[in-house]
């Protein structure tokens, strides 16, 4: 699986991936007339809504409700529209893949590394409403990069896995919308952990997406590295899906063609 | 003798070319009465042969799933005398070696493509009975460099799909195909072009998607552009191309490679007349220059002036390899007892 052929291959159709990332990006906001400017505007205006909601309608009492927020609601986006991008790409190309050969995970890897930048843009927003509501620049921020790319890593595994299963199956991008929603609300983005009682906490670590949202939070909030633990079972979890995603990814790659 | 014919072949040319002329004059005639009865103003004249040209550049093949991917052989029989003279040079390394092809293709009579209905056939146990279909049985052939190959076979005997495995688009389901050297496959013209993407965005994102590399692209940019004819018009986006326009884009990106093989599904002669005469030319250049080619076309007559050496398939198998004039002869003998349906769009002379 890891031979020579996949290393060859990957350098000669290095310039498709950077194609592609370019057309994923134009393509996203290319009848808008602010462009690219949405990728500021969305988690903007979604925030203030939500701040509202949250700190004057519920009176949750989560110290800097904004910045709390935009970190899980960027964390999570990233990794929902990586995976759902990831799992339409191969239909969506289906005209290309049936006339010309090309490695097929590049569109799934494409859109990935599109969302990536698209949250890295859109990063810009979360350091203004830091500026804005005066929260502390703490040197560990840095760090946030550790979360982020295990983030992708597991979003890469599960879109390699629902782009073979969609291909054969189309309900599954249904049944993948209930559960990207399950999972949004599952994820504390909007509320903390403490809305369970103790006992119940440990829930929220069988969610990878909840591990990577807190890991940024002890990053950007609170100022520490993030949580170790937090950060290795993550990382244990997104290798094992992304092996398991290229594995039937593999397997599979050649069906693809005749239920296209 | 023959400077009689060609003096004899000329003067009726410039016979049918008077007459040609006689008859536009005739028709620009009405086109003024029209105008005169109607009082149409300048403009809107003006728009009125502009649809005109418009149409006839209708008329060249492209149809949403891609150019290049209709039958289009209106070559002439001079231009196919033309082919006829390329320099057929062969050596004797090894391009392609087809160990055992087949394909198989599954003809559910339903298509089961969603979860539902899967686990619940699954259950019942009517998901086992599949129709299998063998598209290729068991092919073998070895061909040298620089040889071409011509494929011939009623509809339904597998040449498509034998392309789409030697350009690697399809896996087989049994066998192997070792192939040695650059393919360039020309079974599609503009593939993943973006509708909102400029000519020249659409140059590199094609040409991404056939394998090139950035810096080869932007090396060979002026010659795509160039030989494309769209001067000004590369800056524009692709939605506002006319059909003609795409095509010719299309073909000078995916010709501007030095192939080690070429596939050609049907000689493609795209655009306008002037552009036709050039793709021709350049395909032709292409050939002559000792790379070994594959060619599917419903012309046995192509066929005979362009191959040395010719498969027949029927139905997935190997029916003859051999000399192109033997097994054309043998084809052309069995074709006469074939079936309507499956001769159709086949030219056999």
């Amino acid at each position: 699986m890891f031979d020579n052929r996949f290393i060859s291959n990957f350098t000669k159709y290095k310039f498709l991936l950077v194609e592609l990332v370019k057309r994923d990006i134009k393509g996203k906001y290319k009848d808008s007339v602010l462009g690219l400017f949405w990728s500021f505007l969305n988690p903007l205006l979604t925030m203030v809504v939500l701040t509202f909601i949250f700190s004057y309608v519920f009176k949750m009492s989560i110290k800097n409700f904004p910045v709390y927020f935009l970190t899980g609601y960027l964390m999570f986006n990233l990794f929902s529209a990586a995976t759902n991008g990831a799992m339409d790409s191969i239909k969506s190309n289906a005209s290309i893949i049936k006339k010309i050969y090309l490695p097929k995970y590049m569109f799934a890897l494409g859109t990935t590394c599109s969302e990536l930048i698209n949250f890295a843009i859109s990063l810009v927003v979360l350091i203004l409403v830091m500026i804005a509501t005066n929260a502390p620049f703490h040197l560990s921020l840095i760090f946030t990069i550790i979360p982020v790319l295990l983030l992708v890593v597991l979003a890469i595994g599960v879109g390699l896995i629902l782009a073979t299963l969609t291909t054969f199956f189309t309900d599954i991008k249904y049944l993948y919308g209930v559960f990207i929603m399950t999972l949004m609300y599952a994820s504390a983005i909007f509320y903390p952990v403490e809305v369970l009682p103790v006992k119940y906490q440990f829930l929220f670590e069988l969610n990878p997406v909840y591990l990577a949202i807190a890991g940024a939070r002890d990053a950007i909030l609170t100022g520490v590295f993030p949580n170790v633990k937090y950060m290795i079972v993550l990382a244990v979890v997104a290798v094992i899906l992304l092996v398991i995603g290229m594995y039937i990814f593999y397997k599979y790659q050649d069906k693809f063609i005749l239920y296209l | 003798m023959m400077s009689d014919k060609s003096e004899s072949k000329n003067a009726e040319i410039i016979e049918r070319s008077i007459e040609d002329a006689k008859r536009k004059a005739e028709k620009n005639k009405n086109l003024i009465i029209v105008k005169k009865k109607y009082r149409l103003s300048k403009t809107s004249s003006q728009l009125f042969e502009r649809t005109k040209l418009d149409s006839s550049e209708d008329n060249d093949f492209w149809d949403e799933e891609g150019l290049g991917s209709k039958v289009n052989d209106i070559t002439t029989q001079e231009e196919d005398a033309e082919f006829q003279n390329l320099p057929y040079i062969v050596s004797d390394e090894v391009a392609i070696k087809a160990e055992n092809l087949s394909m198989e293709f599954n003809l559910n009579q339903e298509k089961v493509d969603n979860l539902k209905e899967y686990v619940i056939k699954r259950i019942k146990g009517e998901i086992k009975p599949k129709n299998h279909f063998l598209a290729l049985n068991n092919l073998s052939f070895t061909v040298n460099k620089g040889e071409r190959i011509g494929i011939i076979g009623f509809n339904g005997a597998g040449k498509s799909t034998l392309l789409k495995i030697l350009a690697g688009v399809m896996k087989p389901t049994e066998g192997k195909v070792e192939t040695h050297g650059k393919i360039a496959p020309l079974l599609e013209l503009g593939a993943g072009f973006d509708n909102n993407y400029t000519g020249e965005e659409n140059i590199f994102l094609n040409g991404a998607i056939l394998g090139y590399q950035k810096e080869f692209l932007e090396s060979k940019y002026d010659e795509i552009v160039e030989f494309s004819e769209l001067g000004e018009f590369i800056k524009v986006p692709i939605k506002n191309y006319s059909s003609g326009m795409l095509s010719k884009l299309g073909f000078s990106v995916a010709t501007i490679v030095e192939p080690d093989i070429l596939i050609l599904d049907e000689v493609l002669s795209v655009g306008d007349v002037k552009f036709k005469k050039k793709s021709g030319n350049k395909l032709k250049s292409m050939m002559g220059s000792g790379i070994t080619v594959f060619l599917v076309s419903h012309s046995v007559d192509q066929i005979r002036k362009l191959c040395k050496r010719v498969l027949w398939l029927d139905h997935g198998n190997l029916v003859m390899d051999g000399d192109v004039d033997e097994v054309c002869d043998a084809y052309i003998e069995t074709a006469k007892e074939a079936s309507a349906e499956e001769l159709h769009n086949i030219e056999l002379y």
